[in-house]
């Protein structure tokens, strides 16, 4: 499968699964609330054009956004993060090795820790500006804390989870393609 | 202007970055006004198509709850109709005078307390009589109900709200009754055959008895008051074995469309039966 279908389809899933399974959870209390989606985003190839990388998150924001009815809402903390992947990716792991031999970010690619940090580091940021909007328009300073952190440990469990249920095999790009 | 060209191409993703998220951020703010325009309504259609399809697809998940919802709302709907409220009938007719005890020295034996009919059978073997009006509004065990033809039955059960009365078509009523030619008593019974025609048993044969004669109650009744209407006679059957006539009593009231009737109290009821009830002890 090549890797231009698989991104579509999981693009697609992704965004069928947060808007149609996650949004429908019924609250468990007002800051935990479960977001995935964004991992479609720290699952692109390491070698994406940055600005399409941008565009492609955009876009993938914007989606769910027309989904929940709030355009922009969820646009922004994507174009962010996927601003800040390569910065992060770049601190992380070795240049010259996995770059070149793995496909995409995942715990066989770039290692448990490092990944975990990634996948943390991001999720947060995320979070962080998406409640960061949703707090100026209303709600107060305690709202705004516990609704990261509720949300950010949701979303992580509910990464760990998705890692533990799908292994992406760590495929070797094809040598000298 | 070669020094532009190049920041721009320097910081190419950097200024895409800041261009997406302004982008993102103005749309947010403009959501509201947005909704007009052309991008957001085609938007709108595509997830609104989708979440129809999905919608449609999770009906059928919530069929059960929809349904008790909405039985539970018919309920609520069906007993806010103005024909579900009756006011509680605390009316009490008076028949005589509403001294127990009048300055002639007659006392007050019946009190008669009108009621609707809520609830009837006549096709069964055990039937009753469902009246809306019950132990809050002064109905007792064992009173007597009479309606606007004839005498009905007897109450058997009340509730705060209702009571239940054992009609006369019921295969263990029994009243006592009386010829109203000579006075001849008998029982009243039902012999679960017509709803229409009742049964006295043991008359003498040496009443007077013709077809179309009256049938009232009699005066040992604790209940009843003498001399209301049961019926007239149709039928006299007599076997030469015994000495008491069999009468088919054709009833005066209508069991097929009772809709008032009045319950009849004894004042003197409790009195009556618990003398009736003692045993003799120097016998």
């Amino acid at each position: 499968m090549s890797s231009l279908l698989k991104n579509i389809i999981r693009f697609i899933l992704f965004m069928l699964f947060q808007v149609y399974i996650l949004n429908q959870v019924p609250p468990l209390h007002r800051f935990i609330v479960p977001y995935v989606y964004f991992l479609y985003i720290l699952w692109l190839p390491f070698r994406i054009n940055r600005f399409w990388l941008l565009v492609i998150s955009f876009f993938f924001g914007l989606v769910i956004d027309y989904f929940t009815g709030t355009p922009g809402l969820h646009a922004a903390p994507c174009v962010l993060i996927a601003y800040l992947r390569p910065f992060l990716l770049n601190l992380l792991i070795p240049q010259e090795t996995t770059e070149q031999s793995y496909v995409e970010p995942s715990r066989i690619s770039m290692g448990w820790a490092p990944y975990a940090l990634y996948v943390g580091v991001l999720s947060f940021i995320h979070h962080f500006y998406l409640v960061l909007i949703e707090w100026l328009q209303f709600g107060d300073f305690v709202y705004f804390l516990g609704k990261v952190g509720g949300t950010t440990a949701i979303s992580l469990l509910l990464i760990l989870l998705a890692e533990m249920l799908f292994k992406r095999d760590g495929r070797y790009r094809a040598t000298t393609a | 202007m070669k020094n532009i060209f190049l920041f721009i191409r320097r910081y190419f993703t950097f200024l895409s970055f800041l261009l997406l998220q302004v982008l993102a951020i103005i749309m947010l703010s403009n959501a509201s006004k947005s909704h007009e325009t052309f991008f957001a309504s085609a938007a709108n259609e595509l997830t609104g198509g989708v979440n129809k399809q999905y919608s449609g697809f999770r009906e059928y998940f919530a069929l059960k709850e929809t349904n008790r919802l909405l039985t539970l709302e018919n309920a609520r709907l069906r007993n806010n109709l103005a024909t579900n409220f009756q006011q509680a009938n605390t009316g009490r007719q008076i028949v005589m005078d509403s001294l127990l005890k009048d300055t002639l020295g007659r006392y007050r034996k019946y009190i008669y307390l009108p009621a609707r009919v809520v609830g009837n059978s006549y096709s069964l073997q055990t039937n009753f009589i469902t009246l809306e009006r019950g132990s809050n509004e002064g109905v007792k065990k064992g009173m007597a109900v009479t309606g606007p033809e004839g005498i009905v039955g007897v109450v058997v059960e009340t509730s705060p709200g209702y009571s239940k009365v054992m009609s006369l078509i019921h295969r263990n009523s029994k009243v006592s009754a009386m010829l109203k030619k000579d006075n001849n008593t008998g029982t009243l019974e039902w012999d679960g055959i017509d709803p229409t025609f009742l049964t006295m048993k043991n008359v003498t044969k040496g009443a007077k008895v013709a077809k179309g004669d009256t049938v009232l109650t009699s005066n040992y009744s604790a209940n009843f008051p003498s001399k209301m209407v049961i019926g007239t006679i149709a039928d006299i059957s007599s076997e030469s074995a015994s000495n008491f006539y069999t009468l088919k009593i054709k009833s005066a009231t209508n069991f097929f469309s009772i809709q008032y009737v009045y319950l009849i109290e004894n004042v003197r009821y409790a009195e009556q039966v618990q003398l009736e009830n003692n045993t003799p002890k120097n016998q």
